[in-house]
Parts: C-alpha cells; structure tokens; sequence
C-alpha cells in the first residue's frame, strides 16, 4: 500500500520554491486544455468534426445550466467565462488520474518513501485553496464595481441598530466560512477518493474495486459540476445589472 | 492510553458521529426530490440539477468531519 499523505511530494527545488509532482501535472493539464481549445478555436468551421463537437457540447451544456442558475442572459455572459474555466480544470485533473497506469509511476522521496509520480491535482489542498480563492475574491470585487463601495462596506459594518450591526459581522464570517465550505467540499471529495482507492485495491486488487472506480468517475463528475454552479451562485448574487 | 490509540478512536468517532447528519439530510432530499417528482414529471429535468447541487451542500458537515479525521490520522 502507498503511503497516504496530506502533503504532496517535493521532486526539486528552484531557490525557495519547491517544485511538487502536483505542480508539474497542474502546468501539465493547463498547457493540454491550452492546446485543445486554441486548436479548436482556430480550427473552427461551420460544419464541426469530432473534437469541436465534442468542446462545443460541453460548453453548450455548461452554459445552459449556468443560464438556469442565475435566470438572466447577461448576467450568464459575464460569469460564464470564470466558471467554466474552473470547471473544466476540475474536471480534467479529477479524470486525468483515472487513465489506467498513472499510479504506476511511483518515485522515493528524500524521506525514502514511495509515492505516486502522477498524483491528484485537487487532493493538494493549495491547489484547491486558490481556485477558492479566485472566486470569492472576484465576487468581492463584482459586488464594488456594480454597487459601489459605500454599500460594499455597509454590507458589514452597519451601525444604524444593534441587531443590524450583529447581522454585519454575521455576512462578514459568512464571507470567511465560504472559502472554507467550497474548498473542503472539493479537497474532501478528492482525497477520499484517493484514500479509499488505495485501501481498496491493497485488500483485494481484482473486480471489487470495479464499482468503486464507477464510483470515482461519477463523483469526478458531479464534483466539478457543483464547484463551478457554486461559484456561479456566489458571483451572480453580487452581479446587478442596470437597466 | 496512548497517544496513538487515541488518534485511532478520535478520527473513528469524528467520522461516525459526523455522517448522521448528512446522510439524513441527503435521505430527505432525495427523497423529497422523488416525492416531486411523481407529483409532477415535467419537471425532472429542473429538480433533478437541483437535487445534486442540494446534496452536495447536504453533505458538506460530513466533508469537514471527513476532513478533520484525515487531519488526525496523516497530519
């Protein structure tokens, strides 16, 4: 059985920076979805082959769910870019371990022992912690560019009662509790997946983990698709659009 | 005891006690969901998005208690 550890391991270090296995296939995904999309986009004709066929109906998909979420075509416009940016991330790191032979790849640490070279991306809890990051900070910033600051700051510092002055430091601890309920979410989902997988496969390495990786895929899936609608309810509830 | 036994028994507790919530929760979901949708089956395609966003908020105490006995565990 592999060691099971929170942090991911160092391969070298740059100066200060330590240099991951997680970080090397984050680039890695990045410059993969990079390549398809610009190929696509550049590509792009008016009866679609297979792989613009592909792209195209997953963005349709994503759209239209987006579009139901925030019930507004213009509000849909403006978010659906940073949301499906992050769902189609999640979404490839989460299935990018499940090709068969990438945890057979396995290298020592300095410590001596063996981990997996082609670990998760999300079961990193920094890689998570930015993505989480990213969004709450952009619903921040939505909310003073659409409403002013004045409000933004009325939002918690409130002074014209007692119980309204309680209530602001209720959305300000609300606001701290979303970075931590959006990135557990994911990162407990993820690392879960990975631990069980490797219980698994190290008490009975045949047929019984079959339903088990069923069960990965589909919770890969659905993973991706509640972070990104997620995302889409923290952002779109600060949008107001004038008319 | 030891410190290590300790260990054991805490992240044990942490996840069984931790899961009862969600998982009646999520029951009640699901099965509210179904209820609705015998009611009405038009509309499956919008309760059925719905029900997976639901969930996933549903389950969130248990991630965090999934979370902590991790911690306990490997950290």
């Amino acid at each position: 059985m592999e060691a099971v550890a929170l942090a991911p391991a160092v391969l070298f270090t740059i100066g200060s920076l330590k240099i991951t296995t997680t970080f090397i296939l984050q680039i890695f995904i990045s410059l993969f979805l990079m390549t398809i999309f610009l190929w696509v986009a550049k590509n792009w004709q008016k009866r679609p082959k297979k792989l613009q066929l592909i792209v195209e109906s997953i963005i349709e998909f994503m759209f239209l769910q987006v579009d139901k979420v925030t019930t507004n075509r213009q509000k849909t416009l403006k978010v659906f870019p940073l949301v499906f940016t992050l769902f189609i991330f999640i979404l490839t790191s989460n299935l990018f371990t499940n090709i068969p032979g990438m945890g057979a790849w396995t290298i020592l640490t300095s410590e001596g022992i063996k981990t997996p070279l082609f670990r998760s991306v999300l079961a990193d809890y920094s890689a998570i912690l930015v993505l989480t990051l990213i969004t709450v900070t952009v619903a921040q910033f939505v909310f003073i560019l659409t409403q002013g600051f004045g409000k933004y700051l009325k939002q918690f510092l409130d002074f014209s009662g007692p119980i309204n002055f309680f209530l602001g430091l209720m959305n300000l601890i609300g606001e701290i509790a979303k970075i931590l309920s959006l990135s557990f979410r994911l990162f407990g989902n993820v690392f879960a997946g990975e631990v069980l997988m490797s219980i698994i496969t190290a008490l009975v390495p045949f047929i019984l983990p079959l339903p088990f990786f069923v069960l990965t895929l589909f919770s890969a899936v659905i993973q991706a698709y509640v972070f990104a609608i997620l995302s889409t309810v923290f952002v779109s509830a600060n949008i107001v659009i004038k008319e | 005891m030891q410190l290590e036994v300790l260990k054991y028994m805490a992240a044990g507790l942490v996840m069984g006690l931790g899961s009862i919530g969600p998982a009646l929760a999520e029951g009640n979901v699901g099965a509210k969901a179904m209820e609705a949708i015998g009611r009405n089956p038009e509309a499956t395609d919008k309760i059925s998005s719905l029900v997976f966003v639901l969930m996933a908020i549903c389950e969130s105490t248990g991630i965090y208690s999934l979370v902590i006995a991790l911690i306990i565990l490997f950290a």
